[in-house]
C-alpha cells in the first residue's frame, strides 16, 4: 500500500468533464486533516470546495490556480504517513511496497489511485460515434469530449495512440530532488485548441456573418470553441487586434495582502500575474500612444434626479441604477456622433469600429482588470444596466474570464468611487480614448444666474493624439458633458 | 418579514388565527421550541387543534442525538461526493428537525414514502445509513427492503411518490386496518417545488375523496432547486389543503418538538379513519439542492445567515443546557459518536464492491425468463471480449 496518495479531480456534477482550479487552500508541506477543504474548483455548474480525502502532509500540487483540469487528472499528492521517515523509496504508483510500514490511518487510506484507463478509439458521442450513437433528447446532452474506451482483446496497445500533451510535469518533488514520477498516463491540462486539424473551418453561421462584416478571414484563426470551432469572441478579438490583452491572466496568490518587512525595512514583491500585465500594458501604452487629457466639470443635478425617477419606475425596481450607467450611456451616444474616437492605431492604418466593446476598469482583489461589455452600443438602457451589474459582480467575485477582458474598444474608469475628483487615465493598449469619471460632489455652482448648491462632477478624457485631434476630443467630451447635464434633452436631440 | 417569505402571503397570514405566542412574524406557525431554546407549553393550529409534547429527559437527549448524527452522516456523504466517491448527494442540511421530528412520530406499522432527501427519516426507520450511499455511488438501486422497514425506495421523480402513497393508503382502508388506536397510516414526503406538480395535486384529490389515511408532509425548504417559494405559490402552502377538502397546518420545521407533535396528531387522525391532512414544515435548505448545484448563484448570504439563527440543532442544545437535562460530557459524547459513525460510514462506502455488470439481469423477474437468459448470455460474451478481467 502506497504512502503517497494522489487525488484525481472527480466529476463534481453528473457528467462534467473538467473544472477550473480557483484557489488552493493548502500549500506543499501543510499538514491537513481528513475532510479539510483543500481547493476551490469551479465547474460549469458550481464553484465548490473539495475536502481532503486523506489526512497527511501535502507533497505536491499539480496544477496552479487558474488552470482548467480534466476530470480524472491528478491535482494533489498527499503523504498519508508523514511521520514514517523519508520518502526515497516510496512511489505514487498503485504498486504495493511490501517493505513499507502500514499507514497509521490504514482504513482511511484503503483506496488506491485508480489506474487511468487507456485512451483509445476516441469516439464522439452525439457525433459520428463508432457505435452509431446519436444525440439525446433529454438529460445533459451529448458529450462533446472524446470518449474513453477499454481495450478489446487483440487491439493495438493503448499508449501507442494516446496523445501526450507537453508541458505537464507529474514528477512529485520532495525537497529539491525529483523523488518519484507517477505512472498515470495522459496528462490532463486541457487545450481546447487541439480540436480539429486541417479540413474545413468550423464556425456557426452568425459567426461567419460577423467575420465577413468585420473582414476577418476565418481560415487564419484558431478556434476556441467546441471541436476547435471559431467563436464570436475569436472573430472580435482578431478584428480588434487586441491579442495582447487576451492573454489569460494568471491568478496569483495575494502576495501583497500580508505586508512583511525584512530587516532592511523593505519589502520585495515579485511582479507577476495581474500586476505584471498591468505594468506591461501601461508602459507600452504610455510610451507608444501620445496621450492628451482634457477635463470638463459639469452640473449633473438633473441627471441624478433622472436616475432617481428611473429607480422609481416599476419595471426598473430590481435593476441596479448607478451614475456609471448614465456615463456609459453618454459615452455610447457620443461615440455614435463621433465614431472616430472608437478606433485603433494599427501602424499604417486606423481601424474604426462600428461596435463598441465598452471597458469598465475595476479594482479587484486580483488587481486592476478591465472587462468590457460586448457591443454595448446595441444595448437598450435596461440591457446596459444589467450588463454593467453583471460585469461588476463577476469582477468583484474574481470570476472574470479572459474573454470578457479582451477586445475592448473604449474604456471608462470610475475613479469617483475612490472619492477623487478626476485623473489623467492611461489608454488601454489598442484603444484610443478612456474617460475618467470623478466623484459627484455637492458644490457651489452658478445655476440660472445664482450661486446654488448643485451636484457637480469632473470628467477627464485621455485620447490618442495620433488619431484624435483636440477638436474631435473636445467635441466628444463636450457631448458626454451635455448628456450628463441634461440627459432628457440630449436623448431627444440625438436619438 | 424575512426575505424568502412569500410576499403575497402577508395579508392571509394576518387573517389567520393567532397561535399561543407563535413564531416571531409568523402567527400561523406551530412552534413548541423557539430558536433561543425556550419551551412553549402548547401551540394551537389553524383549526383549533392544540399541540403539545411530553418527553422524558432521556427522550429529549435521544432527539438531540438523532439530529447531530443525521447531520454528521449527511456531511460525510457530501464530502465523499466531493472526493469522487459518490456520483451525487442531496444534502438535508437544515432540515434535520423536520425529518427527525416526523420520522420519530411514525409508528412501526406506518408506511413512509420518501423523496431522495429523507436521510433523516430513513435513519429513524432503523435503516443502515449506508443504504442511500450505495444508491448515489451507483453500486445498487437502494438496498433496503421497503416492506421490512416500512420505508419505500427513494423516489427521484418529483412528487411521484405522493401518488404511490395515496394508493397504498387507500389499500390500508380497503384492508380494514384503520379506525382503531392501533390502526395504520401512511406518510408522503415531498417539497415545496413538488406542490406545483400535477402528481401531487392528483394525490390530494384522490386522498381526499377516498378519505385515505395519509399524511402529506411537505418540507417547505423555500427553494425548488433555484426557484424561490414565491414562484410556487401565492398562498401559504398549508392553506392549499382547504381547497381539496382536508386540514392543513404549518409547523416550524426547524423545531423537532413541534414537528413531532403535529405529525403524531396527523398520523393518529389518519389511523382513526379521519382521512388525510397536509403538514407544511416551514424550514430552509442550508446547503445546495444537490452537489451539482451552487446556491450562491440564486440566493443571498444574508438570507442564509437569518436562517442560521434558527438552526434546528442549536435550539435543542440550548434547551437541554438551560434545563440542565444534559451536560458538557453528554454533548462531547454525542459528538464523538457522530465522528466515529461518520468515519465508519466512510470506510464502508470505500469498500463497497462494484457489482458485476451482468447482475443487472438478476432482479428483473422473480423467476427469470428465457428471453432474459439469452440476453444475459449475449452480454456475458460481450464483456469477455475485453482485455483484463470481466469487470
Amino acid at each position: 500500500m502506497s504512502r503517497i496518495k494522489t487525488f484525481n479531480l472527480p466529476d463534481l456534477g453528473e457528467g462534467l468533464t473538467e473544472g477550473e482550479i480557483l484557489t488552493w487552500l493548502v500549500k506543499v508541506g501543510d499538514t491537513i486533516e481528513l475532510n479539510q477543504p483543500i481547493v476551490e474548483v469551479e465547474t460549469a455548474k458550481a464553484a465548490v470546495e473539495i475536502p481532503a480525502k486523506w489526512a497527511g502532509q501535502v507533497q505536491a500540487i499539480h496544477h496552479p490556480e487558474g488552470t482548467t483540469v480534466e476530470v480524472g487528472a491528478p491535482i494533489i499528492a498527499i503523504d498519508t504517513d508523514p511521520g514514517a521517515g523519508p520518502l526515497d523509496a516510496v512511489s505514487t504508483t498503485a504498486t504495493p511496497s511490501s517493505d513499507l510500514p502500514t499507514p497509521s490511518a490504514a482504513s482511511l487510506a484503503a483506496v488506491e489511485v485508480a489506474p487511468a484507463e487507456g485512451m483509445v478509439e476516441p469516439g464522439l458521442i452525439g457525433g459520428a460515434a463508432p457505435g452509431g450513437r446519436t444525440a439525446v433528447l433529454v438529460g445533459y446532452g451529448p458529450r462533446t469530449t472524446a470518449a474513453k474506451r477499454r481495450p478489446r482483446k487483440g487491439a493495438v496497445p493503448a499508449q501507442a495512440t494516446a496523445p501526450t500533451p507537453a508541458g505537464v510535469d507529474h514528477a512529485v518533488v520532495v525537497g529539491d530532488k525529483p523523488a518519484m514520477t507517477t505512472t498515470i498516463p495522459a496528462p490532463q491540462v486541457l487545450d481546447r485548441r487541439n480540436g480539429v486539424s486541417g479540413g474545413a473551418v468550423l464556425a456557426k453561421p452568425p459567426v461567419r456573418k460577423l467575420a465577413k462584416d468585420l473582414g476577418v478571414d476565418l481560415g487564419t484563426l484558431t478556434g476556441s470553441g467546441p471541436l476547435g470551432s471559431i467563436t464570436r469572441e475569436d472573430v472580435e478579438q482578431a478584428a480588434s487586434g487586441a491579442v495582447a490583452a487576451a492573454e489569460p491572466i494568471a491568478v496569483t496568490a495575494a502576495a501583497t495582502s500580508a505586508a512583511s518587512f525584512g530587516a532592511d525595512r523593505e519589502q520585495r514583491i515579485p511582479v507577476k500575474g495581474v500586476r505584471k500585465l498591468t505594468a506591461e500594458n501601461m508602459s507600452r501604452s504610455a510610451f507608444t500612444a501620445p496621450h492628451v487629457t482634457e477635463f470638463l466639470t459639469v452640473d449633473v443635478t438633473r441627471a441624478m434626479k433622472a436616475l432617481d425617477r428611473l429607480r422609481g419606475r416599476r419595471e426598473w425596481r430590481d435593476v441596479r441604477v448607478s451614475p456609471l450607467l448614465l456615463v456609459a450611456k453618454a459615452v455610447l451616444l457620443a461615440v455614435q456622433r463621433h465614431p472616430m474616437v472608437n478606433s485603433t492605431w494599427a501602424g499604417d492604418e486606423i481601424v474604426v469600429k462600428e461596435y463598441v466593446n465598452l471597458g469598465i476598469a475595476a479594482a479587484t482583489e486580483r488587481g486592476l482588470i478591465v472587462p468590457n461589455v460586448k457591443d454595448a452600443g446595441r444595448l437598450s438602457l435596461r440591457e446596459l444596466a444589467d450588463a454593467l451589474t453583471d460585469l461588476v459582480q463577476t469582477a468583484k467575485s474574481g470570476r472574470t474570464s479572459p474573454a470578457a477582458m479582451s477586445g475592448g474598444t473604449l474604456t471608462i474608469t470610475n475613479v469617483g468611487v475612490f472619492g477623487v475628483d478626476t485623473g489623467t487615465p492611461i489608454l488601454p493598449p489598442g484603444e484610443s480614448a478612456i474617460l475618467a469619471f470623478g466623484a459627484v460632489r455637492e458644490m457651489p455652482w452658478v445655476h440660472k444666474g445664482k450661486v446654488k448648491v448643485r451636484q457637480v462632477t469632473t470628467l477627464g478624457l485621455s485620447f490618442d493624439h495620433r488619431i484624435i485631434d483636440g477638436e474631435l476630443g473636445s467635441k466628444f467630451l463636450r457631448d458626454i458633458g451635455d448628456f450628463l447635464t441634461d440627459p432628457e434633452a440630449a436623448l431627444l436631440a440625438w436619438t | 418579514m424575512a426575505k424568502g417569505d412569500p410576499g403575497g402571503t402577508t395579508r392571509s397570514r394576518r387573517a389567520a388565527p393567532r397561535s399561543k405566542k407563535g413564531a416571531a412574524g409568523d402567527p400561523a406557525l406551530v412552534q413548541l421550541l423557539t430558536p433561543e431554546g425556550e419551551r412553549i407549553d402548547s401551540a394551537t393550529g389553524p383549526d383549533g387543534t392544540e399541540y403539545r409534547v411530553d418527553f422524558t429527559d432521556e427522550e429529549y437527549r435521544g432527539l438531540y442525538r438523532d439530529l447531530v448524527l443525521v447531520r454528521k452522516l449527511d456531511a460525510e456523504a457530501t464530502a465523499l461526493q466531493r472526493q469522487g466517491e459518490l456520483g451525487l448527494w442531496a444534502s438535508l442540511l437544515g432540515q434535520e428537525a423536520a425529518q427527525v421530528g416526523s420520522g420519530r412520530a411514525l409508528r412501526t406499522q406506518d408506511m413512509a414514502f420518501p423523496t431522495y432527501r429523507e436521510h433523516g427519516v430513513l435513519y429513524c426507520r432503523g435503516i443502515d445509513p449506508i443504504m442511500p450511499l450505495g444508491l448515489f455511488r451507483g453500486v445498487d438501486q437502494g438496498g433496503w427492503d421497503p416492506n421490512e422497514f416500512k420505508f419505500n425506495m427513494y423516489t427521484i421523480v418529483i412528487g411521484a411518490q405522493t401518488l404511490h402513497a395515496t394508493g397504498y393508503a387507500m389499500g390500508i382502508t380497503i384492508d380494514g386496518k384503520t379506525g382503531t388506536d392501533d390502526g395504520e397510516a401512511a406518510i408522503a414526503y415531498f417539497g415545496d417545488g413538488a406542490t406545483s406538480q400535477g402528481d401531487v395535486n392528483e394525490a390530494f384529490v384522490w386522498a381526499s375523496v377516498f378519505n385515505a389515511p395519509l399524511v402529506f408532509f411537505c418540507q417547505n425548504n423555500q427553494y425548488a432547486i433555484s426557484e424561490p417559494l414565491e414562484r410556487q405559490t401565492r398562498v401559504p402552502l398549508y392553506q392549499r389543503a382547504a381547497g381539496f377538502g382536508f386540514p392543513g397546518v404549518r409547523v416550524d420545521g426547524n423545531d423537532v418538538l413541534a414537528t413531532y407533535a403535529v405529525t403524531r396528531t396527523a398520523l393518529d387522525n389518519a389511523r382513526l379513519g379521519q382521512g388525510p391532512s397536509l403538514i407544511e414544515a416551514y424550514t430552509y435548505r442550508m446547503g445546495a439542492h444537490t452537489t451539482s448545484d451552487d446556491p450562491t448563484r440564486y440566493r443571498i448570504a444574508s438570507e442564509v445567515e437569518a436562517w442560521q439563527a434558527k438552526d434546528p440543532i442549536a435550539r435543542v442544545k440550548a434547551f437541554l443546557e438551560k434545563q440542565q437535562i444534559a451536560d458538557a460530557g453528554f454533548f462531547a459524547e454525542v459528538d464523538e459518536q457522530a465522528r466515529r459513525e461518520s468515519v465508519h460510514l466512510r470506510e464502508r462506502v470505500l469498500e463497497m464492491p462494484n457489482p458485476e455488470p451482468v447482475t443487472m439481469f438478476d432482479h428483473v423477474y422473480p423467476n427469470g425468463s428465457p428471453l432474459l437468459d439469452e440476453q444475459r448470455a449475449k452480454f456475458s460474451r460481450y464483456m469477455e471480449s475485453f482485455e483484463g478481467s470481466a469487470h
